[in-house]
């Protein structure tokens, strides 16, 4: 028996559409400020780019906060089980019509990829692009009167470290986008991030009491 | 509840820090309109009517006269300008690897007329003084100060050419030094916008449209807008006139910068005002130059000497510029020219009279200017680059500096004789500098830093004219890293790699799903 469950709550829809929006403006922004492409112009470019740089790192807080305050860091925490019949899963039995081998649960709403993945995003890749941004807006020429300790000689570094890793950003997203219609069908994992609610097996709701 | 003080808190705090980023003081009164109500209201008044000294109400039959009538009343100032370089045509500078040395028109090499010694009773009609000799000696009794040529108001005074320096005769000389003041622009347009033989055939930036600019020429000599005079920036001290160009300076000393008006964070940005770290104000407020008339990009002295019927002759192009005179060359010509930028530290090292030439092969550059990204004085700047061919001796390895003017023929005076060999052997025995008897020729370039044409601020230059991967401004400023020119073609080609190989991957996987739940719902059927 199925039954309509709230699986993302307010704050996580928002945060994440928030998110969504954000990081698709700083990677059409980014990437016009990188010279791939001539849109905005190269000063409106840097402008908005900032812009939606400090509501990214605004809404990063908030994030931080509900999740350390809610316990929903623990869905991210990577774990080994279950990864290869995951794996297995997105390499055979997706072609196969078989069964997701791991439920969605209230307590565990990540699959052991998406843990990883997640984990990746989160604790590497949003952070090297938060820092190196940070010292690439926060970078003064090198000057006479400065610290010594902390001058940062040249731009370079920090800026092919960003430019990587919206590189990675934009893989990820791509990704993303697709695994959306890998789940119970094409639309359910868009319409629960959209509405919050998701059809999930009864029976494995609570299964640690069952 | 402690939980919503805390995210109260935080929020608060957040917002405090946004606000106090993003907010611009538009409370405070544009410096930009302080500095032009300044100069709307200056007016140069007259400290005495000249006119009523009896002393000049007299008829002078030598120019000499006239200077000691000025130095009857302002009898402590002769001094001063005899200390000065316009009068002295050299100054004391410490150069790099040199150390201390006279540098001025007596020993340094420009890439126009070559140099001054030798031909000085030509070149003498830009001097303040009424008289050098052939030998480039300085008359140094105190009457030989020409004071009109800079304090004459009346716009008549001329000085004649090729008498060392004398005024022409024919001059209303009562009239001029009953209206004598301030230097005009006319003053000082009269030399320096002439410098190279002809209307900004040297600078670029400095020509006689500057008499009367427009603000789309100049903002800050335009009559239609503060009409500043050469003195509102170039102030004097004791005669000495700030401000100079590199063409024969080395020190960074004298200088005189935008910034002594407008600060250094003139604009409400503060991106922009960051880049004024490094980037000179003339960098972006002076997009092109030569605006109003062509100046002179190429001088060749190799195909000097070509003769009509036995007679020097001259070619002009459509425009009236002079392509080719017998007696100096071919010349090339450009107007609305794009600045090059250099990297400037406010030092430069020039090429004297006997220096070694290193390479005979790639271009001599005659002006050193001294710069880079890591060097704390440096900025990028706007130059004019100018080329030339010049005469050199090949056996020696120095460059020639060859007698050009003389008055008569058969004195071995390029500019009589025609004749390459004649005319080195002399100019270099004037100079007591060795001669081996052969003439090559060697590409020479300088550099002429641009300062003045300011072009209104909607005309400076862009953001993307520089931050752009192709035909960027400061394309050839390699020493340092800037966002959207640079990038690491490795990063790149991975990224671009990667997220191709995602796509493929996507697809693949998409219809590998679309195929087998084809092939399943056929199955069940």
């Amino acid at each position: 028996m199925k039954k309509r469950v709230l699986i993302y709550k307010g704050f996580e829809r928002f945060w994440h559409w928030m998110q969504a929006i954000l990081i698709f403006f700083l990677i059409f922004t980014g990437f016009e400020i990188h010279g791939s492409y001539t849109f905005l112009g190269f000063k409106d470019a840097v402008k908005y780019h900032n812009l939606a740089a400090y509501l990214f790192l605004l809404l990063t807080m908030f994030a931080i906060f509900w999740h350390l305050t809610t316990g929903e860091y623990k869905q991210y925490i990577p774990t080994l089980k279950n990864i290869k019949a995951q794996l297995d899963f997105y390499l055979f039995g997706i072609f196969k019509n078989a069964p997701h081998p791991t439920k969605k649960t209230l307590l565990s709403k990540l699959n052991p990829l998406q843990r990883i993945t997640y984990f990746g995003l989160k604790i590497i890749l949003i952070p090297t692009s938060i820092i190196s941004g940070i010292l690439y807006m926060m970078y003064r020429y090198p000057t006479r009167h400065g610290i010594e300790a902390i001058n940062i000689d040249s731009l370079e570094i920090i800026a092919i470290i960003h430019t990587a890793s919206a590189f990675l950003m934009v893989t990820f997203i791509i990704m993303h986008l697709y695994l959306i219609t890998t789940g119970d069908t094409i639309t359910s994992n868009l319409k629960a991030m959209l509405t919050g609610y998701e059809e999930i097996e009864d029976d494995k709701l609570h299964p640690e009491i069952k | 509840m402690r939980k919503i003080l805390l995210l109260l808190l935080s929020f608060g705090l957040v917002t405090a820090i946004i606000y106090g980023t993003l907010k611009s003081n538009e409370l405070e009164k544009p410096h930009i309109l302080i500095l032009k109500e300044k100069y709307s209201k200056r007016e140069y008044k007259k400290e005495a009517d000249h006119s009523k000294f009896e002393i000049l109400n007299q008829d002078f039959p030598n120019p000499r006269e006239i200077t000691k009538a000025c130095e009857y009343c302002h009898n402590l100032t002769a001094h001063e300008i005899m200390k000065s370089n316009h009068f002295n045509w050299e100054r004391v500078e410490y150069v790099k690897d040199r150390g201390i040395v006279f540098i001025g028109k007596k020993n340094a090499i420009n890439n126009f007329c070559i140099a001054a010694q030798g031909n000085e009773k030509a070149c003498a009609k830009c001097h303040v003084g009424l008289g050098l000799d052939e030998k480039g000696n300085l008359f140094t009794d105190p009457t030989n100060i020409d004071c009109m040529i800079c304090h004459d108001n009346t716009e008549t005074y001329m000085k004649a050419s090729e008498r060392g320096g004398e005024p022409e005769k024919s001059l209303d000389f009562k009239n001029i030094i009953h209206n004598v003041g301030k230097p005009k622009r006319s003053n000082c347009g009269v030399c320096h916008f002439f410098g190279g033989g002809g209307n900004n055939v040297k600078h670029g930036d400095l020509e006689s449209i500057q008499f009367e600019a427009t603000r789309d020429i100049d903002v800050h000599m335009a009559i239609d807008g503060v009409n500043m005079h050469c003195i509102d920036c170039h102030k004097t001290k004791e005669h000495n006139i700030f401000g100079k160009l590199y063409s024969l300076s080395s020190m960074n000393r004298e200088r005189i910068s935008c910034e002594e008006c407008h600060t250094n964070t003139p604009h409400n940005d503060d991106i922009i005002n960051e880049h004024t770290l490094k980037v000179s104000c003339q960098a972006c407020h002076i997009p092109i130059y030569a605006k109003a008339n062509a100046t002179m990009i190429y001088w060749d002295w190799s195909t000097a000497g070509k003769l009509k019927n036995g007679e020097p002759y001259i070619e002009k192009d459509a425009e009236g510029n002079k392509t080719y005179m017998s007696t100096k060359g071919s010349f090339k010509w450009g107007k609305n020219l794009k600045p090059d930028y250099i990297w400037f530290n406010g030092t430069a090292s020039h090429y004297l009279i006997g220096d070694k030439i290193k390479d005979p092969k790639s271009p001599l550059f005659l002006n050193t200017l001294h710069g880079s990204y890591k060097d704390d004085d440096s900025k990028i700047i706007p130059v004019k680059i100018h080329t030339a061919k010049q005469p050199y001796d090949p056996v020696n390895n120095i460059l020639i500096q060859p007698k050009l003017y003389s008055e008569e023929k058969g004195s071995g005076a390029f500019w009589k004789d025609f004749d390459w060999i004649k005319a080195s052997e002399m100019g270099m025995r004037e100079h007591g500098m060795p001669f081996s008897g052969k003439v090559g020729f060697i590409e020479t370039k300088m550099y002429w830093p641009l300062n003045h044409m300011v072009s209104p601020k909607e005309k400076a230059v862009r953001c993307e004219e520089c931050h752009t991967r192709n035909n960027s401004r400061i394309a050839n400023l390699r020493d340092f890293y800037i966002p959207g020119r640079d990038y690491s073609p490795l990063v790149d080609r991975i990224g671009r790699l990667l997220i191709v190989f995602t796509i493929l991957l996507v697809f693949v996987h998409g219809s590998g799903r679309i195929v087998a739940n084809h092939i399943r719902r056929r199955r069940t059927r």
